[in-house]
Parts: structure tokens; sequence; C-alpha cells
């Protein structure tokens, strides 16, 4: 009679909801952006500039007005493709040539340095509130099927510390358009010209989004029990929906200013919204970002629980706030564990679409970026290896992995000095003498990417090999071939490790461009090791012996710098990686097509970019803190009603 | 309280960490500027027109990220290697290659073809991945960021056929310079050799007759001019010496390491620099 049951039916009954809204929404975007819609047809015709607009002599294409382009499109619906492309094609304005007075000056600011900042800061804001969101939604799912209300109340403070940041969001969302407007009109007008309709629709999107949080957060204790909770978690959900959605499609407008699609050599758009968006770098950077996010999130909701576990008061906030800070640590780990696999895809997709580009990333005036980057993520491995291993001491039972941490440090930052060892060195003419050139004799070896791509890989597999220790801390295996297994998991490790270090060393044997074809089997490597004994864990500690539970609180309080430590550092790196990403466009606002030649149209040094990067992250940090202190300031208030 | 300072002075001290590295762990290189269409006039005369061909080519036209002996990535241009004889020399051959489809009919025309529709022939095994060397994932060097004008490619043409040793059939350009957008500041020339060799610290690393200052990484450029026109076969005194300072790796003289020789010296040197330090390496007997 399970069938029949009045919560099935309404599970049910909400399972098509759900589907309805899905239906509706997405086929309303796709029906609005494809370009054999209707709709877009006469959003073509609206969108398009007016014969006049197009500044003389710089079109290199006759312009049309829309008049033409509507008539034309109703008169001769029969004609062929080709004409209708045309037609549409005519309706567009080339990319313009700017000179230096297109560029309106406004006193009291520097157009490339505000943008760049309330950009960075826009996009630090949108990772955050897009991540959240994400996890807090897995959270109280867990939380339901497993009964326990724990989970539900951290999923609640997760999605309460991001409520004031979803405004900053918006806000910086806001100014940076305006900033556009008053400094880069001429570009902007281009853009608009191509992405208009996908920019209005983003903006209703954001109201959707609104309206989804709104509901989510407000309605949680409310929406707490029974139907109404799945009702909670459909929202919860189309809160998702909205923010990937918005996420895919500001991404489109990056990657075209990277890679620019569905345009001609003079930039003239064919009309086709589809391939403007799905440019050959949109999904890399999706599904990059996508992961980013995670990370990123996980760490900045770490470092709340870690300000919150140093000054709480009680034993039980500790527990709470350390059980959150371990949680918030898991998933930034659990997203930044795959995050090189996509930076490879990206990087990849890069290549192919322009050898130019990158090459310029890696071996040209950004490679000591790369340089800047080993280090950041050299600090998040050893700052999240230190915070799993200090875990270990609040675990009875522990004792039996202590003794391998040692090596395991060892391994890790034998790691780290080779992924930052640059391949020329800085030297005076007198050590270039000594040394017999700018290559180290020995370490120059270590500078290539043979033996990076081999260090990052181990440092993962060591990462993961932290975490599985950390896991099986306080549990005895009962299943009869527990040794057959844990033998299989160290031939596992041990061939992986001998794979990757092998298909490093065969990587100084041949060409560059075979070389570089060599990540992905050592990436498969890295996935098979972690993925295999994931599943083997899971099958070989099913119904273990507990050594005692995790003492919850009892952590030391300098375990938690390391939660910070990774706050700033991911912020850091966010803010170099999303420098580089804008600054492999060199001097064009879309590679090749539309030239920058205001007079900050040059590439500064990494010192200068640290500058500013640094800049961004303090002013991250404040209003970030501004955003805990409002949801603890409403905390309060609630506590003292309460009482 | 005290937790929310020990946690800012912590946060203020990890980006501080990271901003001095970026700053003094690293070095300050200053990028390139935003590349410009370069003055040709007819009035230049064919070694001063090769001469920014070889600067075009190891700069604006960004031909030596790929066409370089390290990659492996394209064939290389201005040296023998395992695709055969420079460009200049190897051209003609590759006209008469049955999978040849293109329309070149000349060496020159060839070289032209290979730069605005590389596409039209590509080396097999230098085509991108799965396209089975149908399609060359090489730009087109007269659109996109590169964006040179013809004059600039018959330029790089010219360079290329020079450092082959072959004629060189490029004409040069005729009529006025092309007027060249918001072009900046034109680079300041060393006023004698001696003052060049200095701005360039060529004796960083070579020993050079008449100047005090010598270091023994390179080669020891004294006697030079006598050496100069037997060590690379087909290339004079002048060539052989341009050669070495535009594209260093090209050839490496016995017992040194290639690939420790600045390779951008063509970025920075102006033409008269260049001129100075030829003429100047050729006349001091040493």
């Amino acid at each position: 009679m399970f069938f029949l049951k009045k919560s099935f039916s309404r599970k049910v009954s909400l399972l098509f909801f759900s589907c309805f809204i899905f239906t509706f929404i997405l086929p309303f975007i796709s029906l609005s952006l494809l370009p054999s819609s209707p709709s877009l047809n006469v959003a073509i015709a609206s969108e398009s500039p007016a014969a006049g607009s197009v500044p003389s002599g710089e079109a290199g294409v006759p312009v049309e007005g829309k008049t033409k382009v509507k008539a034309e499109e109703g008169k001769k619906p029969a004609q062929g493709k080709v004409e209708g492309e045309e037609a549409k094609k005519s309706a567009y304005m080339a990319a313009p040539k700017l000179k230096v007075e297109d560029y309106p000056i406004v006193k009291g600011f520097n157009s490339r340095i505000a943008v760049w900042i309330v950009s960075q800061l826009h996009l630090f804001f949108g990772a955050f509130v897009l991540a959240v969101p994400i996890f807090v939604l897995v959270i109280e799912g867990i939380g339901l099927s497993t009964k326990d209300e724990r989970y539900d109340h951290m999923a609640h403070e997760f999605i309460k510390v991001s409520m004031t940041a979803f405004s900053i969001t918006a806000s910086l969302g806001g100014l940076l358009a305006f900033m556009f407007v008053s400094f880069y009109p001429d570009f902007f007008k281009y853009m608009a010209g191509i992405f208009g309709k996908t920019m209005i629709i983003y903006a209703i999107l954001f109201f959707g989004e609104s309206f989804c949080l709104y509901i989510y957060y407000y309605g949680w204790d409310r929406m707490n029990e029974g139907f109404s909770k799945w009702v909670h978690l459909t929202m919860g959900l189309m809160l998702n929906v909205f923010g990937m959605t918005l996420m895919v499609l500001s991404n489109a407008w990056v990657s075209f200013m990277m890679a620019p699609s569905g345009i001609d050599d003079a930039g003239v758009f064919s009309g086709n919204i589809w391939a403007a968006i799905r440019g050959p770098l949109w999904n890399p950077i999706n599904l990059h970002r996508f992961i980013a996010n995670i990370a990123f999130g996980g760490s900045i909701v770490g470092a709340y629980a870690a300000y919150k576990f140093l000054s709480a008061k009680s034993d039980e906030e500790k527990a709470h706030y350390d059980w959150m800070g371990y949680t918030a640590n898991f998933i930034a780990i659990f997203g930044f564990l795959p995050l090189p696999f996509a930076g490879y895809w990206l990087m990849k997709e890069m290549y192919s679409y322009s050898q130019q580009m990158g090459i310029t990333a890696m071996g040209g005036a950004f490679a000591w970026l790369f340089i800047i980057q080993a280090v950041l993520i050299g600090a998040l491995f050893l700052g999240a290896n230190y915070y799993l291993w200090c875990g270990m001491g609040r675990i009875k039972g522990s004792e039996r992995y202590t003794p391998a941490i040692k090596y395991l440090i060892v391994v890790i930052v034998v790691c780290f000095l080779v992924w930052f060892t640059p391949h020329t060195l800085i030297m005076t003419s007198k050590e270039v003498t000594q040394v017999g050139g700018t290559h180290h004799p020995v370490l120059g070896y270590l500078g290539v990417m043979s033996a990076k791509n081999t260090a990052v890989n181990i440092l993962i597999v060591s990462t993961f090999l932290s975490f599985m220790l950390y896991r099986r801390s306080n549990k005895i295996a009962t299943v009869s071939w527990a040794g057959v297994g844990n033998a299989l998991q160290v031939a596992l490790f041990t061939a992986g490790a001998i794979n990757i270090v092998s298909l490093g060393v065969y990587g100084y044997y041949i060409p560059a461009n075979i070389r570089i074809g060599l990540s992905i089997p050592q990436v498969m490597t890295t996935l098979t090791i972690i993925i295999v004994s994931s599943v083997l864990d899971g099958f070989m500690y099913k119904g273990a012996k507990s050594t005692g539970p995790i003492e919850w609180g009892k952590m030391a309080p300098r375990s938690q710098y390391a939660l910070f430590l990774l706050a700033v550092s991911f912020t850091w790196l966010m803010g170099l990686m999303g420098y580089v990403r804008s600054a492999l466009r060199q001097h064009w606002h879309v590679y090749t097509v539309l030239r920058d030649n205001s007079v900050d149209a040059y590439t500064p040094t990494l010192g200068y970019a640290a500058g500013i990067i640094t800049i961004t992250v303090y002013i991250f940090i404040a209003l970030v803190m501004f955003a805990f202190w409002i949801a603890n300031f409403s905390a309060k208030k609630h506590s003292e009603a309460s009482h | 309280m005290k937790v929310f300072i020990r946690i800012v002075i912590f946060s203020v001290l990890i980006s501080m960490a990271y901003w001095g590295f970026s700053n003094y762990g690293i070095p300050q290189i200053i990028p390139e500027p935003p590349p410009v269409e370069e003055q040709i006039s007819g009035s230049m005369t064919v070694d001063q027109y090769i001469a920014l061909g070889g600067k075009i080519f190891n700069g604006k036209g960004t031909c030596t990220l790929c066409h370089n002996p390290v990659g492996g990535r394209a064939p290389l241009l201005i040296e023998s290697g395992k695709d055969g004889a420079p460009i200049g020399a190897r051209a003609a051959d590759r006209l008469k290659d049955p999978q040849y489809k293109g329309k070149a009919k000349t060496a020159e025309e060839y070289i032209h073809e290979s730069m605005v529709e590389p596409s039209a022939f590509v080396i097999a095994g230098y085509g991108k991945p799965g396209t089975n060397d149908s399609e060359s994932p090489m730009p087109n060097v007269s659109k996109g960021s590169i964006g040179l004008n013809e004059a600039e490619i018959g330029a790089v043409i010219a360079y290329l056929q020079k450092s082959a040793g072959v004629q060189v059939t490029v004409k040069l350009p005729t009529g006025p310079a092309p007027i060249a957008a918001a072009a900046p500041a034109e680079p300041q020339s060393a006023k004698t050799p001696e003052e060049a060799i200095a701005k360039h610290g060529c004796t960083t690393c070579h020993k050079i007759p008449g100047i005090e200052e010598a270091g023994d990484v390179g080669p020891d450029l004294t006697g030079l001019s006598k050496r100069a026109g037997k060590t690379v076969k087909g290339l004079i005194p002048e060539q052989y010496i341009m050669q070495s300072i535009l594209t260093p790796d090209a050839y490496t003289v016995k017992g040194f390491e290639p690939g420790t020789m600045p390779a951008d010296l063509g970025e920075k040197m102006t033409v008269k620099e260049l001129d100075m330090i030829i003429k100047y390496l050729l006349e001091k007997k040493g």
C-alpha cells in the first residue's frame, strides 16, 4: 500500500511541480537564445543599431536599418538560409577601431584599476553566493535522509552567513555595469549589441534567484517538516538552478572576450546568439568556475567557523564550530582536488583555440605568474593537510596512523618545492657566469611541465591519503578480507605513484607538443587511485568497529589558523587567476577583434598586479567580516528576544 | 576582540607575504608594449628591410613562440633541423611535394601563403590534433592578434630568405610609410657601438675586443671577423653575426649550451644599434 501513502503522493506531486518549472524555464531560455526562435528574430531586429549608429569608415560592412531586416524576413520566409544569415549579419556593426579619445576620463578614477577591483570583488562574492547554496542543499538533504538535525542547523547557519553577501554581490554587479558604461562605453555597446538579450535575461533570472533565496532562507523554520520540507528543498534546488544559469550566462560574455565566436574577422555578429555563447572556452570556464566556487565557498565558511570556534565560550559551542569547520574544510578540499584537472582542460582548449595565447600563458610573459600560483597552491595543500593532521588528535585510535604523517610531510614538501622551482633563475651576471647559464644544471630540469605535472599529481594523491587516514582513525575494519583490501590499496597507491613518476620522466625524452598529452594519463592515474580506493574503503569499513567517538571541540586553536590560511590563500589565488585569464587578452578588449587603444592598454608587471590583487583581497576580507558581523548581529537579537 | 585582531593581523600578513613574493621573489619583467604598425618606406635599404623582418619575426609576429628549437611545436624556419634546410631554402622543394595543393608558384609565394593561409599545406606532424594534418594550428598572420600588413609580411619573407642564404626576391616597398595609429615614442638608440654593447649587456657573457669588461659564459668574440664567414655554410660574416644576435640558437658554437643567450634581443635592439654592433665586431680584428 506504499504507493497510496499520502506523503508519497505529495512527493510525486512535488516532483511534477519541479519538472514543470524546469520544463517551463529551460525551454523559455533556450527558445529565447536559439537562432531559430521566432522571438529572437524580433529581438535581432529590435537590437539592431540604426544605420547611422556605426561610425563612418569604421564598420567596413554596409549597415542596414532594422526595418529592412524585419521586412525581408517577413516577405521572404522561404528564402535560403544563406540569404537570411546575410540579412542578419548586415544588421550588426563591426568592432569599432577605438582611439585614445574614445575612452572617457572620469576625474578621480583610473578606469582600469577601478574596473579591475570591482569586477574581481564581484567575482569573489558571486563565487561565494553561488557555492554556498550548493552545499547547503546537499547538507540539508543529508540531514533529511539521516534525520540528524545537526546537519539542518549547520546548513541554516551556512546560508545565514551568505545572506548579506547576496546583496553585496548585486550591488557590486550594478556598480560594475555602470563603470563599463562610464569608462568603456564603446566596448560595452559592442558587447550589448551581441549579448544584449542575454543581459536582460540575466537580470530577470536574478529576480528568480532572489525570490527563491528569500523563501529558502526565511522559510527555513516554517517549512521544516513533512511536505513543506520537500517544498523547501525544491526552493533550494531552484535557487541553485537560477544561480547556475546566471553563472553560465555571464561566463559566455567572458569566454567571448577571450575566444570570440559567432562573428566574422571584422567582429560583425552573425546573428546566431548560440554560436556567440558557445565559444571554445565556454564549457571549460563553466566547469572550472563551478568547481572553484565550491572550493572557495567552503574555505570562506571554514574561516567563519574558525572565528566562531576561537571566540566560543562553551564546550558545546566549540564542538559545533569545530564540526562546522571540519565540514567546510572537507567541502573546500572536495572542490580543490579536481580543480587542477579542470584547469588542464581549460588550458588545453586555450591551446587548441590559439596556440599563441596558450604559449603566452605558460611560456611567455605570464610564465612567472604560475610560480606564484605554485606557491599559493602549495600553501593550500600544506594548510589543508595540516588541519587534517591536527584533527586526528581529537580521534581516539588515530595514534596508529600518526607515524605516517612525517613521511607525508616530506612528500608534500618535496612536491611543493618541485612545483615552484622556476625554469630560469634570477641571477646577477656574476652568478650567471658561475652557474654557466640562466638554467641551473640540476634544478633547471625541475622547471619544466613534466616535473610540475608529476609533483601536482603526487600532491593530490598524498592529500587524499591524508584524508583516508583521517577517516579511518577511529575505525577498525571487521570484514574478513580487510588484510587483502589493505594490501590492494597499498599496491594501488604504489603502482599509481610509480606510473605518475615514470610518465613524468618519460616526458623529458619526447617533444613538447607530445609531452603535454602525458598529463592526461597522469591525471587518469590519480583519479583511478582516488575512486578505486574510496570504493574499496567504503566496502571495507562497512559495519566497522569504532575505537571511540570524535571528540568535537578538542582541537588545538592553532589548527584554526590553517582554515584562515586556506581562506586568504584561496581568495588571493582567485584574484591572481582572474588577473591572468583577463590579461591573456593583452591589448584586446575582445581578443583579435576589438583592440584596446586606451592609455592603459599595456600589460603591467606581476608585482604591480600583485599590489592590486592584495588591495582587492583586503577589501573583500573587510566586506566579508561585515557580512559575518551582520549574521551574528541578527543571531544576538534572536537570542536576546528568546531569553 | 582579541581573537578578531589576531585574525586580521594573520590574514593581512599572509596577503603581504604573497605580495612580497610576487614583487621580490620573481623577476619583474616589463612586458612588451602593444605592437604598432612598423614604419616602412621606400627609402629603406635591403639590409634595413631584412633587419626589420628579423625584428618582426622575433617580436610583433610572435613567430618564435612556436618556431623554435625548444618546443618542437612548429617546423624550424631560420635554421636547419629535422624538416630540412631553413624555410628560405626548402620552400622551392615544398612546391614539388605531391601533397601540396596550394596556389603558390614560387618559393616567395609559398612562404607568403604559409603565413596568410597556413592550412593550405600542413607539414606532417604539425597539424592540429585530430585533423590528420589537414588543419594548421598557426593563425593567419595578416589578421587577428598579429595583424601584419603586406609590407611587414614582405620584410619577414626577406629575413627568412636572407637567413637561409638564398637570394632575397621580395621587392622593397615603395611610397611613404603608412601612418601608424598612436605609435609610442621610438626607443632611443645608443650613440656608439660601445654604448650599444653596454646597453644590451653583451660583455656579461662575451669577451669583446676593445672592451675591458668580459664574461666567459658565451664564446670569446676576439677574431670573430676572421671566422664569421666560415662558420655557417652560405652565410656571409654580416649575416652570421646578425643571425647570432637575432636568433642565437640557430647555430651554437661548439662547447656552449644552446638557450643561454637571450632570444629577444631582436625586440630590444634598434636597427641602428644592430648595424653598429655588427660593424664594430667586423672591424675589430682583436
